[in-house]
């Protein structure tokens, strides 16, 4: 079995350990004797049709978010087919921002998005920073809660059509007032949470696994389980932050 | 006349409060009189500085302000009386503090934080300032790199036009903030063997400051620092003023280096490794040249020169030695790892990571550092601090054997099972973060291992 994942511009959107995500799917799927095809895709490389199960995108600083926003968004047919096509997707922090269908800045100037997520975002006065968790359900048997950390000053208005990735149970989330985070289109997925979200929420990390394996397999097949003892502990350790320090909207 | 003797009552009455917090064991005092008297009257650190018969000299940089503050101490302190926050106390509080806790000084030393310095420099009006490096750092509370810059290009600005500006040339975002500047001196490495062979993962500042190009490097040195050059718009390092050429890394003893000035070239002899501390060693030279230094007296200060606080601190326990490296941020972390492992790779090291808003209450960082190197050396890991579990983690997925690592979040217990697993003779690599770094620090203090560090700050 074999994934094949496609990672944009990770020289340029790299921040907050994106690096760490994709550790944790590679080790996941080696652990399971899945193979796993990393590939890079940077300024100008095409973005084949079916090659890929999995689409990665991170977060960078506004300056490498700008020089790359015009190429992806340059891109919205090719994802457009990728994600119709059944390939899994994760878009994290700046990378979730740029999806959707635009982001503005303080001055009013506007990042143009690939309009792959329905969502827009506008910079607002201050950042959102702090430990978040978040309860989801992305299937009868993928539900749980999500503890990362958040860092952003876009605020992301989910269209009327869009299905948020989570509800707020401490943290900001999308703005800070509607109680949900993150967007999700089948098993697509965007979120403000950064960093090691994958280690320490393992199950997340086996969803987007078995989800990429669907394309080729028709469904999601099951893993073999993994000790995740470490990772529970983590889980917990950053739950526990979330609830005592995590972001309150006012 | 009125201001005066106000600001003196203000003065003692803060003073006071430093020696009442040594004495009732409540910390070192190292900040505590300045908060107080920054309460009483804000004004009172610029009028401070303003009796100091040299002026005051700041330095600033993500990584390497401690020691390269207490080298450039270490360069003019023969000659001169110095006034310089030494515990790494360096926000407004710290540096009011040491003021108040030193009379008679001929010059201000301080190390002064990115956020801090905007502020610090508007009151003190410094002399002098070198700014060392910018990497990215504790972004939950610093924010991004490049609005730091804008806030130091601004304070570049309204500086006193005579004073002095040292700027690292081979940091394109550091060395851009020279331009139509006037006295600037630039410094940097010029030495294409001691380069990588490419950036490290989570290098920042890699794309060209005019028109976004990614540069190329004729050499890489450390995380984006390096002989940049952009190919398309010709934006370049700037030329060198001071250099260090022929770099000779002596495993974890130390490091020679070929130091170049317009005076002349001399060798120095460092006992601390790491091209790291070759830039640390270069900035406080470079600094202590604007002061007024020798080309003498930089080459024997910085070879008389030992680590600073828990910046390669070696603390010896019976008969084993414990080598404290303070982390904190993925360039930092990296270059700790990359001096270990060439030093002799270790097959045993404690970390230790804590998350409080001095360490960064975002732990995320800890991925972007490539851990990878160590992790295939090491026989015993062992992690600790409130988020060892996330330690664990990183090391379990840098490929690191869940059972060759020991999970024991308390400092102490974890300290103890490292000197355990320590033979005879054997040194043990200890890399925390700040605040882990302070306590463990604490904690050999109440042992007799070292002197509490407002002791070695005095
Ligand atoms: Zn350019």
């Amino acid at each position: 079995m074999k994934v094949v994942v496609g990672h944009l511009y990770p020289d340029y959107l790299n921040i907050y350990a994106d690096r760490g995500n994709m550790a944790v799917l590679a080790r996941r799927a080696a652990w399971r004797n899945i193979e796993f095809d990393y590939r890079v895709v940077g300024f100008g490389d095409s973005l084949r049709p079916g090659e890929h199960d999995l689409l990665y995108i991170g977060g960078g600083q506004d300056r490498e978010q700008a020089l790359v926003a015009p190429d992806l968004a340059g891109r919205r047919a090719e994802l457009e087919e990728a994600i119709e096509g059944g390939a899994a997707a994760l878009a994290v922090c700046g990378g979730y921002q740029l999806l959707g269908q635009f982001y503005r800045d303080r001055s009013g100037a506007e990042l143009p998005g690939a309009g792959i997520f329905d969502h827009y975002t506008v910079a607002g006065e201050r950042r959102m920073i702090g430990d978040v968790l978040l309860e989801c359900e992305l299937g009868p048997d993928a539900r749980g809660t999500i503890a990362g950390f958040e860092n952003h000053a876009g605020r992301t208005t989910l269209g009327s059509n869009a299905v948020p990735f989570g509800r707020v149970v401490a943290g900001f989330g999308n703005d800070g007032e509607s109680g949900f985070e993150g967007c999700r289109r089948g098993r697509a997925l965007g979120t403000y949470l950064h960093g090691p979200l994958l280690p320490r929420n393992p199950w997340l990390a086996d969803w987007l696994l078995s989800q990429s394996m669907a394309r080729r397999l028709g469904e999601p097949p099951p893993l073999a389980p993994l000790r995740d003892e470490i990772e529970s502990r983590a889980h917990e350790v950053a739950s526990g932050r979330a609830f005592s320090r995590g972001g309150r909207a006012n | 006349m009125r201001a005066a003797v106000l600001l003196s009552v203000e003065v003692t009455l803060a003073r006071l409060a430093g020696r009442i917090s040594r004495l009732t064991g409540a910390g070192g005092g190292t900040t505590l009189p300045g908060k107080l008297l920054a309460r009483i009257n804000p004004d009172a650190l610029g009028s401070l500085a303003e009796r100091l018969p040299l002026g005051s000299a700041v330095i600033s940089a993500t990584n390497g302000k401690t020691t390269t503050a207490a080298m450039a101490a270490e360069i003019l302190g023969r000659r001169l009386r110095l006034v310089h926050n030494r515990a790494g106390a360096n926000l407004v509080s710290g540096v009011a503090s040491a003021l108040l806790g030193r009379r008679n000084a001929d010059l201000g030393l301080f190390e002064v934080d990115e956020a801090a310095f905007p502020e610090i420099a508007r009151r003190i009006r410094p002399r002098a300032v070198c700014l060392a490096n910018l990497f990215r750092d504790q972004l939950d509370r610093y924010g991004e790199l490049e609005l730091i810059a804008e806030r130091w290009r601004a304070t570049l600005a309204a500086l006193d036009p005579a004073a002095y500006t040292v700027l690292n040339a081979d940091d394109p975002l550091v060395a851009n903030l020279g331009r139509g500047r006037q006295r600037v001196v630039r410094f940097g490495l010029d030495d294409p063997g001691a380069a990588r062979e490419r950036l490290p993962h989570a290098a920042d500042s890699k794309y060209c400051v005019d028109c976004g190009t990614p540069y190329a490097y004729e050499a890489a040195y450390m995380g984006h620092l390096g002989d940049f050059r952009c190919p398309a718009c010709g934006n370049a390092r700037p030329p060198l003023d001071i250099a260090a050429r022929s770099i000779s890394l002596l495993d974890l003893e130390g490091s020679r280096f070929e130091l170049t000035t317009p005076d002349g070239s001399r060798t120095v002899e460092l006992a601390l490794p790491g091209l790291y501390n070759v830039y640390n060693a270069l900035a406080a030279a470079t600094l202590a040249r604007v002061l007024g230094a020798t080309l003498d007296e930089i080459v024997a200060g910085l070879g008389r020169f030992r680590a600073a606080f828990g910046r390669f601190e070696r603390i010896q326990v019976g008969d084993r030695t414990v080598l404290m490296l303070l982390v904190k941020n993925p360039a930092g972390a990296n270059e700790a790892v990359r001096t270990l492992v060439d030093g002799g790779p270790p097959s045993l090291a404690i970390l230790a990571l804590n998350d409080e808003i001095a360490d960064g209450r975002d732990v995320s960082w800890i991925w972007d550092v490539d851990f990878e190197p160590l992790a295939e050396c090491l026989d015993e890991l062992v992690v600790t601090g409130s988020r060892a579990d996330e330690l664990a983690l990183r090391f379990k997925y840098a490929g690191l054997d869940e059972t060759r690592m020991e999970i024991v979040p308390d400092l102490g217990r974890a300290l103890d099972r490292g000197l355990e697993l320590t033979p005879p003779g054997g040194e043990l690599p200890l890399l925390p973060t700040y605040t882990a770094m302070l306590a463990l620090h604490r904690i050999a203090a109440d042992r007799g291992l070292v002197r509490p560090y407002w002791e070695s700050a005095a």
